[in-house]
């Protein structure tokens, strides 16, 4: 994708980003406010960046599988299960590392269960995945013992709250995951695999894509981005909590990839879009804390933001908008001729 | 044959009976929900066993009809009394008119019951507006007259604790004009929500310099609060006062380092009252009150945290 066409595709999201943030500015004018103490960078745009990690890791996997025409509704279930597994292989005494290969072997495995239940058996992908949405926050409650597994280790508790040149790792950890898998799918041809068999599955393996090693390709790696999520979620409360650790992220995530106007009918698809779509997300959720309403009004004034974004994005809408935008050019082109 | 095992088990039952007053008793528990509901299990066999009380304990699995159940096999089993934590608060007039039809005295552990209350002996529960009171009357004594900014991590919104807690420590504050709740939101009893909402609380109040205590409606928003207080660089319990309620074993942690200041327990030990109430009961018949409150302690740094964590650590938190 050329830069232009690449600009062109996430233009609407960057103006939604740009909206929400003057919307919040408005309610809390300090929201800009960016300094430096204690080695670590603070202000509101740091939060919103460190706090939107677990959606955004979330929906860097989500877009591939419902590129796909798929749905991955075990993504908070499975980030309990990994957060679990780490925490507990810390306080079994395994290093750091283990903890991290057990979390994404975790992550990977659960991929795996979802990823064959809907390449080989068939199985549509939001009934396949609910299995694991439902079973999987037993399974994490099974490690942790029903109570929440605190660990005593500041080396992987970095991970979730500590700073690299003054960035929240979280931060640097969802941004480094977006660009790895966007390396991965569009310097190579697996990006336009994923479009070919969320557009027509019977026509992509009749042309010869391995259809069902590529599905299940796809759900680990969404097991995985969710297994990174889990890690840092543990990791920021040094503790892991079964019961509420990524409880409704799935949703966060999957409208995180339509704000990013990713299609749930599968094909085109574009990552970066939906970590915009994340933040987006991430600035109405911080914004709300900051403004001070009373928390009957959370639910609802996401509620409301989210449905003005997604009508304004809609193909039905955006012709009115293009039309205000020419006009918008005309109109300071002529007034530049009238010498204003 | 059949009559002689008749008789003999009928010798032995009320043998038992005669020496110490209520000897079976049967216990409904809703599940395990949480912690707290684990450790109230565990008190109250250890309690049952402490006072050589024969307790048959029934676990519902958060289901009323399993309770209901449990119930009719504790009366058709003759149990001298019953306790039950009932999951909901409707349906239950026609179970308690069999248990008072077969004279066996129900005493309701934590929850109440919309029930005539003709129909069980006592109820045993905490006052979630009495709590809320005394983590306030602990602040205007420790603010000793001194301006102090508060913010509030509420639980979850609409939920009786978070509604009851909130209104509990508004009286409690209400007398001292130098005290004011300048920001209140919900944390979902979470410890990440109560950390990511009081990075929030910071922020907006110049980097924490503004506030002077927060209040948590549990100790597991008020554990998440503390490390956003710390990675604030600020340090959590003398910059900033920490008051909450509830006295999980990770609370005593954060007391006994300094980090916490204050909580209020919800204690898990309900079965001993209602054993007290049970056994006098029997003893020369005296009615109980209808509602016993539990006593809701306040432990603050001086109270021996750590010992109070060891003590905590294994009822199942």
């Amino acid at each position: 994708m050329t830069g232009s066409t690449l600009l062109r595709r996430i233009a609407p999201q960057l103006l939604t980003l740009a909206a929400v943030i003057v919307l919040v500015s408005i309610y809390y004018p300090a929201f800009y406010q960016i300094v430096y103490v204690n080695d670590r960078l603070v202000g509101i745009p740091i939060d919103v960046i460190k706090r939107g990690a677990p959606v955004a890791l979330l929906a860097i996997g989500m877009t591939l599988v419902i590129a796909t025409r798929g749905i991955d509704l075990s993504v908070g279930a499975v980030m309990a299960i990994c957060g679990a597994s780490a925490a507990w292989s810390i306080d079994q005494g395994y290093g750091i590392g283990a903890a991290l290969g057990i979390a994404g072997a975790a992550g990977l495995v659960c991929g795996l269960w979802n990823g064959v239940l809907v390449a080989f058996f068939g199985i549509q992908p939001i009934v396949a995945t609910l299995i694991l949405m439902v079973a999987g926050r037993g399974v994490a409650q099974l490690i942790t013992g029903g109570t929440i597994l605190t660990f005593d280790s500041d080396t992987f508790a970095f991970l979730g709250s500590g700073t690299m040149i003054g960035v929240p790792v979280p931060t640097v950890i969802w941004i480094l995951t977006g660009i790895g898998f966007g390396l991965l799918v569009r310097r190579t041809a697996l990006g336009l695999l994923v479009e070919s068999i969320g557009v027509n599955l019977r026509a992509s393996t009749l042309a010869g894509i391995n259809s069902r090693v590529l599905l299940i390709a796809v759900y680990m790696g969404s097991g995985f981005c969710a297994a990174l999520a889990g890690v840092i979620a543990t990791a920021d409360i040094r503790g892991a909590d079964a019961n509420n650790a990524g409880l409704w992220l799935e949703l966060d995530a999957i409208l995180a990839v339509v704000i990013g106007g990713n299609s749930l009918l599968g094909g085109r698809f574009s990552i970066l879009a939906s970590l915009l779509g994340a933040m987006i997300i991430q600035t109405i959720n911080t914004g709300i804390l900051l403004a001070g309403f009373p928390s009957e009004f959370n639910l609802v004034i996401k509620a409301v933001l989210v449905i003005v974004i997604l009508v304004l994005q809609s193909p039905r809408f955006m012709p009115y908008l293009e039309l205000l935008a020419s006009r918008f050019k005309r109109s300071s082109v002529t007034r530049l001729e009238a010498g204003e | 044959m059949l009559e002689r095992i008749l008789m003999a088990s009928v010798a032995v039952f009320s043998l038992g009976a005669g020496v110490a007053g209520a000897q079976t008793i049967g216990f409904s528990q809703i599940g395990s929900e949480s912690g707290w509901r684990a450790a109230e299990t565990t008190v109250t066999m250890n309690q049952a066993k402490e006072r050589g009380i024969d307790l048959r304990f029934s676990d519902a699995q958060q289901r009323q009809e399993n309770q209901i159940a449990a119930l009719r096999s504790f009366i058709a089993q003759g149990v001298d009394a019953i306790l039950v934590a009932p999951v909901v608060a409707t349906g239950w007039d026609s179970v308690l008119e069999e248990a008072a039809e077969a004279e066996i005295p129900v005493v309701l552990l934590d929850r109440m019951v919309d029930s005539s209350p003709d129909l069980y002996l006592t109820a045993v529960g905490s006052d979630l507006v009495h709590e809320g009171r005394v983590a306030g009357e602990w602040l205007v004594s420790a603010a000793n007259g001194e301006e102090c900014r508060v913010v509030e991590l509420q639980g979850t919104t609409g939920s009786s604790p978070a509604i009851d807690r909130k209104k509990g420590f508004e009286e409690g504050i209400a007398g001292a004009d130098n005290i004011e709740i300048v920001r209140s939101q919900t944390g979902d009893f979470t410890r990440t929500r109560g950390k990511e909402v009081m990075e929030s609380f910071l922020q907006a109040e110049n980097g924490g310099a503004d506030i002077c205590a927060l209040y948590a409606h549990n100790d597991d928003m008020a554990v998440g609060a503390i490390q956003a207080i710390k990675e604030a660089g600020l340090k959590p319990g003398e910059d900033i006062l920490v008051v909450s309620i509830d006295a999980v074993p990770d609370i005593f942690q954060a007391l006994a380092a300094g980090e916490a200041n204050a909580t209020v327990e919800l204690t898990p030990n309900m079965a001993g009252p209602a054993f007290d109430a049970l056994e006098a009961y029997f003893a020369d018949g005296t009615m109980p009150e209808k509602f016993i409150q539990t006593e809701s302690k306040l432990y603050t740094q001086a109270d021996d945290p750590a010992g109070e964590y060891e003590a905590r650590k294994d009822l199942g938190y």
